[in-house]
């Protein structure tokens, strides 16, 4: 009784089945265990390669020559981020991790206007306590007209407090350049992917080039122009005064310094003394996926609510067919 | 098809009330029950219920968003931003809408690609298939109205890019080009007027549709084999038949579509347009979306002038013609044969059209500066034209088609191998 009209419930049916298949072994290296040790997240095995400052050099070694005002999108390495593929889900550790970077060194130069204290607390979020994240509102002054001197403590309910009053405020401290909001920033980068990578990505559910171009980045910093750069028509790079090489920054000359260096931010060891390395590799990680979180906080829910709807489609679809062939079961011919 | 006699009788003394004074009881059982419909109409003709199905959530998703929408170029973008972290099911609202937006283009798309296949557009059907490229039209509009009211980078580009295409029309091009923007340059008016156009169109395009069923309803579907409906035997009434294999076209259809929207409903996307309109920076790139990149890779190959006429408004030619000359397709195919089953020197060029349409939205979202770019453009716009202005009238007069079945009934009974 197949038809072959019902090729395309096969071919869509298929298309689910193959796109749940690297998903399923990519998870598989990620165990994400909220609550448990910070360790948890260490970076699956592709990361043990994974590029010290040096390694990123010999990584974009291939693009330098070529690309001085754009660089290829190619040379961005995709990382196993816990959060990527249909059953991706955040690890509240790292979350945890990416913050603390966030609060320590990224936030006092980046603002994160759509992130409310409150945030930290809510479900598929870092997942702090109520209470913690009240006492962390209260160290934090906050400008209201309406308060005596104009000044109160933080509520779970205020704005982050930009770290600028306003944008010139924020290009003076800066040598000119301004620091982007944090907001959205980790979905507003990331390269185009070419076409048949990007076909794969759908069917992987893996739109997680914003943190692999954060992780790149942070890893691309380099102390001195490396040799045999050129621009486009072939003249040698300049560095511009005030600004830095990267390797993976279109055009080279980024404005922010190298923001993170090892040991820079000093983890809390996990209940049960399981320690994470303390890189510039493993913080990059760590405030990329905080920044993921920020620009897409419903990540986890949204997931999980595809699936029942997916699930709920695919049986409702076999029923329909079912009746479908049930009633046109009279038609001669058919 | 018309000429059918009503099967209704009202059941109770209120139906027969209201029958006597608006019959749309009547009206609703003869056309979205009893309506004959071809009985061997494969899944391809599922679409146009699919079709309907997305205009409606469009509508339903849009009217939710419009309410916690603010069109003010200063708040635009981060009232996007909060529908989506603090609105309750915001987060998937605005996804269902704007993926949606792709999906329907997939489903108008194959629509219309099965159309040009089965002959859908010839006697007594133009009129069907004009209103058909009308809603195509408005669809265009509405699509780009839309994109543009996140206010992201891309969005604002877009808007300063596509409104630029009409100031190149002579004599009236300015004038235009500012009632568009609402001003010199894209700024808030723009926004302004795209959303009160934006939620204007949708229900206009709703209307076209009234008429473009009506307009199917006179003549009756085409079918796979194209040969007209010749008694009863033929036909099926639309319900329960034609309801069933829509319900299911339409559910198979959602898989994929809820598969973007919830695991990668940024994928069809570009990153700029999470990044604030600014007027000062312009994006290294401005890509439209992908479903007008085969009208934009036209657009753009035409890169010459033409005696009198500069290379700017050429491709404004080109690019208006390109969905312009589908009005005229009815009359452009000259074969008596409707199906492209019967039509062997018909379907090579018929595959080849799709493949170089796929092939412009490709190059559409290439650079021009990759040398074969515009060459293989210049190449996918000469076939585009061609199919339509010369293999189409010409065709006929070469083309052996094979014998068509006596009717409906025979051709499902005893399938020709095609």
């Amino acid at each position: 009784m197949i038809h072959n009209k019902n090729i395309l419930a096969a071919v869509l049916g298929a298309l689910l089945l193959t796109g749940a298949a690297p998903v399923l072994a990519q998870t598989a290296a990620t165990p994400s265990a909220p609550g448990t040790a910070p360790a948890a997240t260490a970076p699956a095995p592709k990361a043990a390669a994974s590029p010290s400052s040096d390694n990123a050099n010999t990584a974009s070694g291939g693009g330098t020559a070529t690309a001085a005002v754009n660089l290829g999108e190619s040379e961005i390495e995709l990382q196993p981020w816990s959060f990527s593929g249909i059953f991706g889900r955040y690890d509240q550790n790292q979350l945890r991790r990416g913050f603390q970077v966030f609060k320590e060194v990224c936030s006092s130069c980046h603002s994160a206007d759509l992130l409310s204290f409150r945030n930290l607390d809510e479900e598929g979020g870092p997942e702090f306590s109520a209470a913690q994240v009240k006492a962390l509102a209260a160290t934090y002054t906050i400008a209201d007209p309406d308060a005596k001197g104009g000044k109160r403590p933080g509520l779970p309910s205020d704005r982050w407090p930009s770290p600028f009053p306003t944008e010139k405020d924020a290009r003076d401290a800066n040598g000119g350049a301004l620091p982007p909001d944090w907001s959205v920033l980790a979905k507003a980068r990331g390269a185009e992917r070419p076409l048949l990578a990007w076909m794969r990505d759908i069917v992987a559910g893996y739109q997680e080039g914003g943190p692999d171009y954060v992780h790149a980045l942070m890893n691309g910093y380099h102390a001195t122009v490396p040799a045999g750069i050129t621009n486009a028509d072939g003249t040698p790079f300049k560095l511009p005064d005030g600004k830095y090489y990267n390797d993976y920054f279109p055009g080279h000359s980024i404005g922010m310094p190298p923001p993170l260096s090892d040991g820079l931010v000093k983890y809390a060891p996990g209940a049960d003394g399981t320690t994470v390395p303390e890189t510039v590799d493993q913080y990059s990680r760590d405030v990329a996926a905080f920044m993921m979180w920020l620009a897409e906080p419903g990540l986890d829910g949204r997931k999980e609510a595809g699936f029942r709807v997916i699930i709920f489609l695919l049986l409702f679809a076999v029923l329909m067919w079912l009746v479908k062939r049930r009633i046109w079961s009279n038609v001669e011919g058919h | 098809m018309t000429d059918h006699t009503s099967s209704y009788a009202p059941s109770n003394g209120l139906e027969k009330w209201l029958d006597d004074r608006l019959p749309i009881i009547r009206f609703s059982k003869e056309h979205l029950m009893d309506y004959p419909t071809p009985k061997n109409l494969n899944y391809w003709w599922t679409f146009g219920g699919i079709l309907a199905v997305m205009l409606g959530i469009q509508i339903i998703t849009g009217i939710v968003l419009a309410m916690h929408y603010t069109p003010e170029a200063t708040l635009a973008f981060n009232s996007v931003e909060l529908i989506k972290r603090d609105v309750a099911g915001g987060r998937i609202i605005q996804a269902v809408h704007s993926t949606g937006a792709s999906m329907f283009f997939v489903a108008v798309y194959i629509h219309i690609f099965r159309g040009l296949y089965f002959g859908s557009y010839k006697a007594p059907r133009e009129v069907l298939w004009m209103l058909g490229v009308l809603i195509l039209l408005l669809m265009m509009a509405a699509a780009f109205f839309g994109y543009v009211l996140p206010w992201g980078q891309m969005s604002f580009w877009a808007a300063t890019v596509i409104t630029n295409i009409f100031a190149s029309i002579p004599f009236v091009g300015d004038p235009l080009l500012q009632l568009l923007r609402g001003g010199f340059a894209v700024g808030n008016p723009t926004l302004n007027r795209f959303f009160s156009l934006h939620y204007l169109t949708p229900f206009i395009i709703a209307a076209v549709v009234v008429l473009h069923i009506w307009a199917l309803h006179v003549p009756g579907n085409n079918n796979p084999v194209g040969v007209d409906v010749k008694s009863s035997r033929d036909t099926v009434p639309f319900h329960p038949y034609y309801t069933m294999k829509d319900a299911f076209g339409i559910v198979v259809f959602l898989i994929p579509y809820a598969w973007l929207v919830f695991f990668t409903p940024d994928i069809l996307g570009h990153s700029s347009n999470y990044i604030m309109a600014n007027p000062l920076v312009t994006p290294p790139e401005i890509v439209p979306e992908w479903y007008f990149l085969p009208f934009y890779a036209i657009l753009r190959s035409i890169d010459f002038p033409l005696l009198f006429i500069d290379s700017k408004l050429l491709g404004v030619i080109f690019f208006g013609g390109s969905i312009l000359i589908l009005f005229f397709v009815p009359w452009l195919d000259r074969s008596r044969v409707r199906s492209g089953n019967f039509r062997p020197l018909f379907r090579p060029f018929y595959w080849l059209f799709v493949l170089n349409f796929l092939m412009l939205m490709y190059l559409g979202s290439q650079s021009t500066t990759i040398w074969w770019v515009p060459v293989l453009g210049k190449v996918g716009v000469v076939y585009y034209f061609a199919y339509f202005l010369i293999i189409l009238p010409l065709l006929p007069r070469f083309e052996v088609t094979r014998p068509l079945p006596a009717s409906i009934s025979e051709s499902v009974l005893r399938p020709a191998r095609t």
